[in-house]
């Protein structure tokens, strides 16, 4: 029999996400659903160039140590997994996942892996397609693509968790969508049916972020306290047939979940918010209000959506250079001083060794790295923490920043310490363009045991 | 009462791409009615425009007493090739919380 209500639970809001409170709120939680998110924008450009490097691998580095967590416990309480953590190779996750969980006392799992958001070849062959970012034509960054994902929608995790497999396995797919699948498989939405999928898409959007719904990135002591912050739990959401959404958290935890966190996390990553496009719809929360059921449960209500547009939202990673980068500490007298110097001394260095860079940036942590020089006068501090960055295409010229930051331990001005030099980092970065739907074709692959 | 935006509300910073949004939660009713008047787009320009030439863009949220500001081309060229130490700019909620509001 169908239950009346089914509770999903969020497990993971990126790839290095803490993964204690998923296992508390899978023990502790009575979830029939858990569902881990684990990839930022550029994260999958970065495990595709894994898998150019080993067709075995391409999967969230993190996922074997994730699962053999979450597995176990979530077979012991009857919850099944949803996650995106397959990102550039979803297939190559399932079979890793598969080979290591008997050791992990799980010999006859199932899993379904969601295929079809990679998008790299198709779009070689749209290179008039244009970037949103910046108007260009798509062509502009085709030499340097390294992974192009279509995000994908509710309808195919719906469809994956239609196989009966414990464990659903995807690339790309809209994080709210990785949380509307398991409505659309339960209760057999209609996938046009607006106010439904708006209550499931505005669920998966406050809980994809884990402990940000429940009093993280929150507390300012005096102002906003959260009760054992150290403990902090992860939300899970209760939704009935015809689209009731409660949002709760593991029993017992820490953290807090009311109107202030709701909130804060409503408009999470927002821009208008009478149109949240995700794959599934465009949603609308101009309506929305939250109201304290009992302690940490709120309800939603309000939610809003309109028909889903006729294009997918594609996320192209490409190669852009390199990023040299080194920190080094001045303090007590005239510190902040001695940083100054110490950055020109740097730059000189750099520029009579002959390297050019496209971009550099200097920091004096503790003075303006987050907040930049707004010309407000502001005391010196007592400590100061120089920082350079740097841009160039020459891995070369990056190395040589953080390796000059360093070298004033010995040859710049007096008393510095702590250096770091951080290396060479090179640059995935992302653009995004918008590809029409009909021509993306998914497909769900069983795999494990039928 | 206090107009600094600090002791009205509290705030949190998202990121997609090179575009910050920043959302102002008032404590309460008062709160949100100075809020809802006085920080204007405006405003929090001014007190970004050492970073971004903008635009700011201003949505309001009554039921929530909320106020979601979106700001582009702040975040140093995006999160993905940002030299700052802070790319997705989680830091700047605490920025526009230091705005002081005319009477």
């Amino acid at each position: 029999m169908q239950k009346s209500v089914l509770r999903i639970g969020a497990g993971s809001g990126m790839s290095d996400d803490r993964i204690p409170p998923a296992v508390e709120l899978i023990e502790r939680g009575a979830l029939d659903y858990v569902c881990c998110e684990c990839l930022a924008e550029r994260t999958i450009a970065r495990e595709a160039l894994d898998r150019s490097r080993n067709p075995g691998l391409g999967f969230t580095p993190s996922m074997l140590e994730r699962m053999e967590a979450i597995l176990p416990p979530s077979r012991a309480h009857g919850v099944r997994i949803v996650s995106n953590m397959g990102a550039a190779n979803p297939l190559g996750a399932a079979r890793a996942l598969l080979a290591a969980a008997p050791g992990w006392g799980v010999p006859d799992l199932s899993c379904a892996v969601l295929l079809g958001d990679d998008v790299t070849d198709l779009l070689r062959d749209h290179a008039g397609l244009t970037l949103m970012e910046d108007g260009a034509p798509l062509e502009s960054i085709l030499p340097r693509m390294a992974s192009a994902n279509a995000y994908l929608g509710a309808d195919g995790v719906a469809r994956a968790l239609d196989t009966g497999a414990q464990v659903v396995i995807t690339g790309r797919v809209a994080d709210p969508s990785l949380f509307l699948g398991p409505m659309l498989h339960h209760f057999g939405w209609a996938y046009d049916d607006w106010d439904r999928l708006a209550a499931g898409t505005l669920a998966g959007h406050m809980l994809e972020c884990t402990g940000q719904l429940t009093g993280g990135c929150f507390a300012d002591p005096g102002m906003k306290e959260v009760e054992d912050l150290a403990g902090l739990g992860y939300p899970f959401v209760d939704v009935t047939a015809d689209g009731a959404i409660t949002l709760g958290k593991t029993p017992g935890s820490g953290g807090r979940l009311d109107r202030a966190t709701c909130t804060e996390q409503i408009l999470y990553e927002m821009h208008d918010p009478a149109a949240y496009i995700t794959p599934d719809c465009v949603l609308d929360i101009t309506d929305v209000d939250f109201a304290q059921e009992a302690a940490d449960r709120v309800r939603v209500i309000g939610a809003r959506a309109r028909p889903r547009t006729a294009t997918y939202k594609v996320v192209v990673g490409y190669f852009d250079g390199y990023i040299g980068c080194g920190e080094m500490s001045y303090a007590g007298i005239n510190a902040v001083a001695r940083a100054k110097l110490a950055i020109e001394v740097v730059k000189e260095r750099l520029r009579r060794r002959g390297f050019v860079y496209s971009e550099m940036r200097c920091d004096l942590i503790g003075m303006n790295s987050l907040h930049g020089e707004d010309g407000r006068p502001r005391p010196e501090p007592y400590e100061v923490r120089l920082r350079i960055a740097a841009r160039t295409d020459s891995r070369k010229a990056a190395e040589a920043v953080g390796a000059e930051v360093r070298g004033n331990h010995m040859q710049g001005p007096g008393s510095a310490g702590g250096g770091i030099n951080f290396g060479a980092r090179e640059i995935l970065a992302v653009k995004s363009v918008l590809l029409p739907r009909e021509k993306v074709r998914t497909e769900v692959v069983l795999e494990g045991v039928r | 009462m206090s107009r600094r935006v600090y002791d009205l509300g509290h705030a949190r910073a998202g990121d997609k791409g090179n575009t910050s949004n920043i959302s102002v939660t008032a404590y309460n009713e008062a709160a949100w009615q100075v809020l809802r008047a006085k920080l204007t787009e405006a405003q929090v320009l001014a007190a970004f425009r050492h970073l971004t030439p903008g635009p700011v863009r201003r949505y309001e949220l009554p039921k929530l007493r909320a106020l979601n500001f979106v700001i582009e081309n702040a975040l140093g060229g995006g999160v993905t090739r940002s030299l700052a130490i802070d790319p997705h700019g989680k830091g700047l909620s605490s920025l526009l919380l230091t705005i002081e509001l005319p009477d």
